[in-house]
């Protein structure tokens, strides 16, 4: 994974595997604590305590396709290389919650990289789930929640590609001024 | 750009998914770890991005996880309302823009970015 977008990525679809109907994205990058900080919520299935304990074991998973599970083991180490760490909780049949923690000016902390088109892709790909995302730098924020988008813009769907067209538009525009801000 | 804005954009768009069994295709982009890793993210926008351009909106667009072709991906599978799935290998922005044109939108598959069976 190049960048902590693409991990935000591949922990969020963990959680839409896992049935989740929302989920909460949240990032925050605290420059006097020197802290950034991802977190996910889901309302998936959750895990069992069994499976939490090999939560960090590469060889482990329960899917049938492949018979490795790199996502979080390399989030975890990705986190623990930026003077950070990662800290999942879950309990069966009430979701999960994934949060890493890095350095913000750590050296081998990995860039952001590019967070809307991550939150695009999934909220345009999963017309059924409801996302929450939110994204603080200091004391600015941009928060998006597709329950409240599907209201305003009037359909069930963003997935619409003219409708997707203008997400991509909205969400990119806004993570702009949110950098803008904190350059200040 | 205010959320105001953004329903000034769409304003007249009438933007529900097809209904089931009415889109003339699905299409299906491989988000595992591997397809992310390989590029999933920026297939699935060229994706999107073509089908915008050229004013369609009866297609599914979806995400699905691990085929168990990891080296392989990012794949995108493409199954057309009565045909059958093809599965696509090694898939880029620019080549999936093709499997668009002539697969989705021409009902022709792209042989040569087929994954081919056994491979």
């Amino acid at each position: 994974m190049e960048d902590l977008s693409l991990h935000l990525l591949d922990i969020a679809m963990n959680s839409i595997r896992a049935g989740a109907t929302a989920i909460s994205l949240e990032i925050v990058e605290d420059r006097e604590a020197n802290l950034l900080t991802f977190a996910i919520r889901d309302n998936g299935c959750g895990m069992t305590e069994d499976q939490l304990s090999r939560l960090h074991d590469p060889f482990f998973t329960t899917r049938k396709t492949r018979r490795v599970g790199l996502g979080l083991p390399l989030l975890k180490q990705a986190a623990e290389q930026a003077g950070g760490g990662l800290t999942v909780t879950s309990a069966p049949g009430e979701g999960t919650t994934v949060e890493a923690q890095f350095g913000l000016d750590h050296i081998d902390r990995p860039p952001l990289g590019d967070v809307a088109a991550t939150v695009w892709s999934l909220i345009v790909t999963n017309p059924r789930v409801e996302f929450e995302y939110r994204h603080a730098r200091d004391d600015a924020a941009f928060e998006v929640k597709t329950a409240e988008l599907k209201v305003k813009l009037a359909t069930s769907s963003l997935g619409q590609p003219r409708l997707a067209k203008a997400l991509k538009k909205y969400l990119a525009d806004n993570e702009g001024r949110l950098a803008e801000a904190a350059a200040q | 750009m205010k959320l105001e804005d953004l329903r000034k954009m769409v304003e007249g768009e009438r933007p529900e998914e097809p209904a089931e069994g009415a889109a003339r295709c699905t299409v299906v982009v491989g988000m595992g770890t591997c397809g992310i890793a390989a590029g999933a993210r920026e297939v699935l926008a060229a994706i999107i991005d073509e089908l915008e351009a050229r004013g369609i909106t009866d297609v599914i667009v979806t995400q699905c996880g691990c085929r168990g072709v990891c080296e392989r991906e990012p794949l995108v599978m493409v199954t057309p309302r009565d045909g059958a799935e093809v599965v696509y290998a090694d898939m880029t922005p620019e080549r999936v823009r093709e499997v668009v044109a002539t697969h989705v939108v021409g009902g022709e598959a792209v042989e040569a970015y087929r994954l081919a069976e056994g491979s």
